[in-house]
């Protein structure tokens, strides 16, 4: 029962998804509820001339119909953005209101206009159909860039060229001037283009209202349910927080999309005090492309400088960040401080300056999507690399190698590695990594296959990407000065009931992380007693203390700490009554295997007699309290900086443009590990969002702001026989700031695999004078691409 | 207007007067209660609504529950047996076949007609045999690898 940890268990959690057991929000039901269905705006931009709801009011089973006149009127502020990024002279950002029901003007197709409350779903869908709005169409802009241009639509009327801030980091003139004396300069200019979470699950919620006690519950598909209170009760419904619950029971799949504090939240919950009844939403997976954040949409310039040796002089980087119409939850940090500041990368760069404009458009509005920011950071520096290695006619392995920030450990005589781009990394191998994965496909057998492949006039690709990130986030005081306006802690509450079993609330979310298992194995391991002895509860804000939920791979390096600590202070007032029981001193006790033992005796006491005392204190020392049960909260020190390296082998058919991805390994160093078989998954499905993102997935909006691809026939995302089968291994480089030593595993698949997947075809390409390609890499791109440079 | 149906879940009978337009896989959510096959689009393109209809594995999203009268259904409620796990079902908890567990149900089902008219199918047929049912947490390799373990210990 002991050594749990580093263990392959099984998931606890399987067996209710297994046989259909699983609980969703769209599988309650509560008594008398009601169905709500969203009018949405099908124009991009428009000032609405009025919103007839007449006709709707009438139809069969339909029980009201609300608008934003009906919500503003009724006190409801907007949606609030989670960050404030002021613009570089001190400007406030520009946030304007985002009321959950749009009030005069609509900003992108999808924007929530009215909601009808039915009887059953299908009648609120069919009066749906009578509601009549009078839109007064104005000019939209989808494009981060035209956004800003002259002659542009405007969104707000006090947004200057749609412009919400702008920002930048690192020393211009040191990166100007590394730029100017280098011996060579790399350029890429490229799209990261907008993608969609689409985690399989659509978003739904349901609001109840209990007028006798003046009490409101929602039920809803959140990562971080308590987040979502925090940001209804303090700035949208101006309720107390006393006076909410909110569950998040089973969620399928996050990714970011189900962070934010979304309109339709609101709208139930308020909707439900109007009505007396319950009222629920659940979207059609139409309605989540159109109301979901999305994410990326980046449009970026970078130049890094070499000098004749190949060592990196400086990195420059100019990045618009589309915000979409308005400013979601994390949306001023994704481009700021979760991607700006991973532009060091695992490279000793003397000079880095990121240049960030967030910028309006009459698009869905952009929040996290798996990675975060760092997907984006990473995918700049890793084609800059491997474009930088052909140009000069190096191996990209070798030119990475050569500017790799040397092994530490973060002891003090090896510290963190203090980046110009305002981190100090925790601990790093990343000549380790990169050493395994090259290992893992025998790098120089696969670079004689591609070329003697050349030679059959095949085209084999081998794309190399070492990355970093920063998870676990993060040190509140950090995060606190850098514009967020809520804390970044963790905390659970650790229960041991009377007979010796425990429960543990935690504020950690888990939506298919395993943490009902993860935890268990901890706390298992921690106390020594059987994991069956132990229920994980998470996703309840009247259960669980308090809680910032999941996101940024923080579950483990941030939620697991917080654990930990209660289960620590839970065996110091264990050995106490222990200590007590036995007659001896509390110093003379050793703990394992879920027993206290007098050192050097056979005398020993089990957890379960001890907890049994807690709880019937007959015998019991003198001014200790009963019960044995602890909170903790725990704010860390530092981000945790995951890192890696990936190697996608891909071979391209040049007859029909399309790629094939033939291998994909990643040596992926996440510290220590808890359980391995769910770190592998995590990567597994990490690296297959990424290599969605390289080869397969995007958002395309025409100039009138129409989303053209909104629906699963339309955005492509990788199947099952587009991927290969996956190769992972590790190193293990512990965090040297939390007691479990752990760094985080979410995101790590995503932030590699991108720039891994596109440099495998350009790699494969180069020969044939294909110097660029623009992702998705799809056939028909890819094949244009070999047509023009065959041209040339 | 509705219109009587009468199908077998599960091995139990049931009868409903039902509106035509009621898609099948509402009528399992809604009326029966069985929340164990999900909704995960409205293009018949994510096969989470998968349930096995007179021995073929069906999208139900995109059948009306009249369609189905008269038939034989087996849904992710109706696998199991004497509360032990289908073969399949243990595949996927051996082998780390799911995570969010949203996608689960119609991936087993799907794998239960896989395996049904190929019980011992290559990784390529697997992954050939998965095309219609996303998954966006796993990556599918666990997945593949279950449904083999389940071929190996039918």
């Amino acid at each position: 029962m002991t050594n749990l940890i580093g263990q392959s268990v099984k998931r606890v959690e399987d067996k209710r998804f297994l046989t259909g057991k699983g609980r969703y929000v769209d599988d309650m039901v509560l008594p008398n509820m009601t169905w709500a269905h969203i009018v949405r705006s099908d124009v991009a931009h428009a000032v609405i001339k009025g919103v007839d709801i007449d006709a709707a009011s009438q139809a069969l089973g339909v029980v009201a119909v609300f608008t934003g006149a009906d919500m503003q009127a009724d006190g409801m502020n907007g949606l609030p953005a989670g960050w404030q990024v002021d613009f570089k002279n001190g400007d406030t950002m520009k946030e304007p209101p985002h009321p959950s029901l749009a009030v005069g003007k609509v900003r992108y197709v999808g924007e929530a206009v009215a909601v009808i409350v039915a009887e059953t779903h299908e009648q609120a869908v069919d009066a749906s159909e009578l509601v009549e709005i009078d839109y007064e169409e104005l000019p939209a802009v989808a494009d981060v860039v035209k956004a800003t241009q002259e002659g542009a639509a405007q969104l707000f009327d006090d947004v200057p060229n749609n412009i919400a801030f702008d920002w930048e980091l690192g020393d211009k003139a040191a990166a100007d001037a590394g730029i100017d004396a280098a011996d060579h300069v790399t350029t890429i200019e490229f799209r990261n283009q907008r993608l969609i979470c689409n985690a399989i699950e659509p978003r739904a919620a349901i609001g109840d209202y209990d007028e006798s006690r003046e009490h409101y519950t929602l039920y809803t598909t959140s990562q971080n349910p308590h987040v979502v209170r925090l940001l209804m009760c303090a700035f949208v419904m101006g309720i107390p927080e006393h006076k909410v619950r909110i569950v998040s029971p089973d969620v399928g799949g996050g990714f970011g999309s189900k962070i934010p504090n979304y309109a339709e939240e609101i709208i139930v919950t308020w909707a439900s005090k109007r009505v007396g009844r319950p009222v629920k939403w659940t979207a059609q997976r139409s309605e989540s492309f159109l109301s979901d954040t999305h994410g990326r949409d980046h449009a970026t310039k970078a130049e890094m400088g070499f000098d004749k040796d190949g060592k990196i002089t400086a990195l420059r980087v100019k990045t618009h960040a589309s915000m979409g119409a308005y400013l979601s939850t994390f949306a001023p940090c994704v481009p700021t401080y979760l991607h700006g500041t991973l532009m060091q990368g695992v490279y000793s760069s003397p000079a880095v300056h990121v240049d960030v404009t967030a910028v309006f458009t009459s698009t869905v509005p952009v929040d996290a999507l798996r990675g975060a920011g760092r997907p984006e950071a990473t995918y700049v520096l890793e084609r800059l690399l491997d474009q930088a290695a052909h140009e000069l006619g190096q191996d990209p392995a070798e030119l990475r190698r050569k500017n790799l920030i040397p092994p530490f450990d973060g002891s003090d005589a090896e510290p963190g590695f203090e980046t110009k781009v305002a981190l100090v990394y925790d601990s790093g191998n990343y000549e380790g990594v990169l050493d395994k994965a090259l290992e893992m496909v025998d790098y120089a057998a696969l670079r004689k296959q591609q070329e003697e492949a050349r030679g059959e006039g095949r085209y084999i690709g081998i794309g190399l990407s070492t990355y970093i990130e920063a998870c676990g986030i993060a040190p509140s005081a950090v995060v606190g000065a850098l514009g967020a306006r809520a804390g970044l802690y963790e905390s659970a509450n650790v229960r041991v009931q009377p007979t010796g079993k425990v429960t543990v609330f935690v504020g950690s979310h888990s939506h298919g992380q395993g943490h009902d298992t993860t935890f268990a194995q901890l706390v298992g391991d921690q106390l020594g007693i059987p994991m069956d002895d132990i229920e994980i509860v998470h996703g309840d804000t009247d259960q669980v203390p308090f809680g910032m939920g999941t996101y940024g791979s923080r579950s483990l390096a941030v939620g697991g700490v917080a654990i930990t600590k209660s289960v620590e202070k839970i065996k110091e007032k264990g050995a106490l009554i222990a200590a007590h029981l036995l007659e001896a001193s509390a110093d003379d006790l050793d703990y394992a295997d879920g027993q206290w033992t007098v050192k050097g005796t056979d005398k020993s006491i089990g957890f379960g007699d001890v907890a049994l005392t807690a709880y019937v204190p007959h015998n019991y020392p003198e001014g200790l309290e009963p019960g044995l049960e602890f909170s903790s909260f725990y704010d860390p020190a530092n981000f945790t900086f995951p890192f890696g390296a990936h190697i996608a082998v891909v071979e391209v058919d040049t007859e029909t443009g399309v790629v094939k991805l033939v291998r994909y390994a990643a040596c992926d160093d996440v510290g220590n590990v808890v359980n391995p078989m769910i770190v592998d998954g995590q990567v597994h499905g990490g690296v297959t969002h990424g290599i969605g993102q390289a080869l397969l997935e995007g958002a395309i909006y025409d100039d009138d702001g129409q989303l053209t691809n909104g629906s699963f026939m339309d955005y492509a995302m990788p199947r099952a026989d587009d991927l290969p089968r996956f190769e992972t291994s590790r190193t293990v480089t512990p965090c040297p700031h939390n007691v479990l030593g752990v760094k985080g595993a979410g995101e790590t698949g995503t932030i590699g695999s991108t720039p891994a997947v596109v440099n495998a075809v350009i790699d494969a390409l180069w020969p044939l004078g294909v110097r660029h390609l623009e992702m998705p890499l799809t056939p028909q791109r890819v094949w244009q691409a070999i047509q023009s440079a065959n041209g040339k | 207007m509705s219109v009587p149906i009468r199908v077998t879940v599960n091995g139990a009978p049931h009868e409903h007067e039902v509106e035509p337009r009621l898609l099948l896989v509402h009528y399992l959510r809604d009326v029966l209660r069985l929340t164990g096959t999900h909704v995960g689009c409205d293009t018949s393109s994510c096969g989470a609504c998968t349930v096995v209809l007179n021995g073929r594995a069906v999208k139900s999203c995109t059948m009306l529950a009249v369609q189905a009268d008269g038939g034989e259904l087996t849904t992710i409620e109706g696998l199991a047996t004497d509360g032990e796990l289908h073969p399949i079902q243990a595949g996927f908890k051996e082998m780390h076949g799911l995570q969010c567990g949203f996608c689960t149900p119609g991936m087993i089902m799907t794998a239960w007609q896989l395996l049904e008219r190929n019980p011992d199918p290559t990784d390529d047929e697997i992954r050939h045999g998965l095309e219609g049912n996303y998954c966006r947490c796993t990556g599918y390799d666990n997945i593949v690898k279950s449904i083999r373990h389940a071929a190996d210990n039918r």
